[in-house]
């Protein structure tokens, strides 16, 4: 009896049990296996291997180099176009978004059916990548800014009624109640109860997602869709990478300033 | 009836009101400016979209089957970027995030730099690394791989920083005073209360990525981009149809298994 007391008591417990580990372990080689097949596979196509492609990195990276800030009074006017499409798309998308993320929200929309065909549409819209829309309505609308602020209207909808869905499933629910039982009708309870509630968020949301846009805008025009890409991709398809060096510096340049100025009324916001 | 009387509401500060005011008139000018220089030709917009509609649209809702095989196999080269591509965002993220943590490395100055660093890589597009790596490393899917591992390293160091900002000090002091060393704190004080979250983290970039690897062949950088741009100059809409469904398939079910793993992590 106390034989078996002490080797009970000098026996050491593990930290983890041993399925936790044995589970653990699997997880790990099977993340490795896969890693190391990918990066197999998406080197295949390589020349001269990893070490040539590094060693060449070096040399065609010097050709970028010194940009050519010559060029800048000449596309100001395309930055602009990126930054006025992006301002477009993110206002049209705010405003169509209140329905949709109305209809989206599990405790405003009770209707089962309705809540479900909303979610789904906008789940399968979020699974589309923006430069897919915009290839698509370019082919429909012809090459121009038109279809980019389509392209980014229909993007960003898609990320805005979730996130204010969400956030309007997680709104303190007793003042629509109270709101209710004293006999206001939908539109007064949505009105007086549920905006100024959600109106901070709402601002930051779709101030965060004016970021994403100006970061998807400037890249639209490499499949058509106007805007400083367009101009970009002329650039790259002429080797001209001085040229091309100083869009990017300015491409990076602005996101910095703009998710600056966003980051800091988002702060005031909130 | 006597009607009702609201409370009077409190009186705004000075500053907050002209604040206001400054702000207002920013967001209009922004919208005057806007709206008197973008220049829509929309003549030809509608004209070329009844010209294009009937050959579009049908043809993207009836996809090119035959082509599915090749569809497929692009398909899982872009898994493939986009799994190489988070994994190494997430190995380069976990130094930088330590980096940038204001509770870890001491002094802001550091921590300052760290997210200097990040918001940085943030600012460049993902499809603006994918045009260096082209020009780097050749047009593959190689390319790809390291746009996706450079642009997600900015994102997921900044949510790592933020997680070991938010961890609980007390056991970490707890273990200080027991005097305990750098090395057995980061064991056995951080790592425990950070790893379930960056993980959850990290498998939620993987389903960021993939929507972002499925268009970095647009530029050359491997994966069913490629395809994409190939269909669009080919006015092939069938097959871009087929692209489109392997994308949301493939996207939904992953986002799907995603969220299922992430809860069981937290």
């Amino acid at each position: 009896m106390t034989n078996e007391t002490h080797s009970l008591t000098n026996k050491s417990i593990p930290l983890y049990p041993a399925k936790t580990k044995l589970q653990v372990t699997i997880i790990f080689f099977v993340v490795l296996g896969i890693y190391i097949f990918s990066m197999a596979w998406t080197q295949r196509d390589m020349v001269s291997g990893l070490s040539g492609a590094l060693g060449n990195m070096y040399r065609v990276i010097e050709k970028f180099f010194p940009p050519n800030f010559s060029i800048l009074p000449d596309i100001w006017n395309a930055l602009a176009q990126t930054i006025q499409m992006a301002i477009i798309a993110t206002t049209i998308a705010a405003i169509l978004t209140v329905p949709l993320a109305v209809l989206s929200a599990q405790n405003i929309t009770t209707f089962k059916p309705l809540y479900y065909l909303t979610r789904t549409i906008l789940n399968l819209l979020r699974t589309i990548p923006d430069l897919v829309l915009a290839v698509i309505f370019v082919g429909l609308f012809g090459i121009g800014i038109f279809p980019g602020i389509l392209a980014l209207t229909v993007f960003s909808l898609g990320i805005l009624a979730k996130l204010i869905s969400e956030t309007i499933e997680s709104v303190d629910m007793n003042p629509l109640e109270a709101m209710r039982a004293s006999g206001g009708n939908v539109f007064q309870v949505i009105w007086y109860a549920l905006v100024p509630q959600v109106l901070p968020q709402f601002t930051s949301l779709v101030l965060y997602v004016f970021e994403i846009n100006i970061r998807a805008s400037v890249v639209l025009g490499m499949v058509g869709a106007g805007g400083i890409g367009l101009v970009l991709n002329q650039q790259l398809k002429f080797y001209n990478y001085p040229n091309a060096m100083t869009i990017i510096i300015v491409i990076f340049v602005t996101v910095l300033i703009i998710e600056y100025i966003s980051n800091k009324l988002r702060e005031a916001l909130l | 009836m006597e009607k009702l009387q609201l409370p009077p509401k409190p009186e705004k500060s000075l500053f907050k009101k002209i604040r206001a005011i400054i702000i207002t008139i920013l967001v209009i000018a922004l919208y005057v400016w806007t709206f008197k220089n973008i220049d829509i030709d929309w003549g030809r917009a509608i004209e070329r979209s009844i010209d294009n509609f009937h050959r579009v649209i049908p043809k993207l809702f009836s996809p090119d089957w035959a082509a599915a095989g090749k569809v497929g196999l692009a398909m899982l080269e872009t898994v493939f970027i986009a799994f190489a591509g988070s994994l190494m965002a997430a190995i380069l993220a976990i130094p930088l995030s330590f980096l940038a943590a204001k509770n870890m490395m001491g002094g802001k100055a550091v921590s300052t730099v760290g997210k200097w660093i990040l918001s940085a890589i943030r600012a460049f597009p993902d499809l603006i690394l994918a045009i260096l790596f082209v020009v780097a490393v050749g047009p593959n899917a190689f390319a790809g791989v390291l746009a996706i591992a450079i642009g997600s390293t900015g994102m997921l160091g900044k949510m790592f920083s933020e997680i070991i900002e938010s961890i609980d000090m007390e056991v970490v002091q707890a273990m200080e005073a027991n005097g305990a060393n750098k090395i057995q704190i980061l064991f056995y004080g951080v790592l425990p209360q950070i790893t379930p979250e960056f993980l959850s983290y990290a498998i939620y970039r993987f389903e960021v990525d993939i929507r972002a690897s499925s268009i970095l062949g647009i530029v050359g950088a491997g994966g069913i981009g490629t395809m994409i741009i190939f269909a669009s100059s080919n006015r092939n809409w069938n097959e871009m149809g087929m692209i489109l469904l392997a994308i949301v398939i493939v996207v939904t079910i992953i986002d799907f298994a995603s969220a299922k793993i992430r809860r069981k992590i937290v």
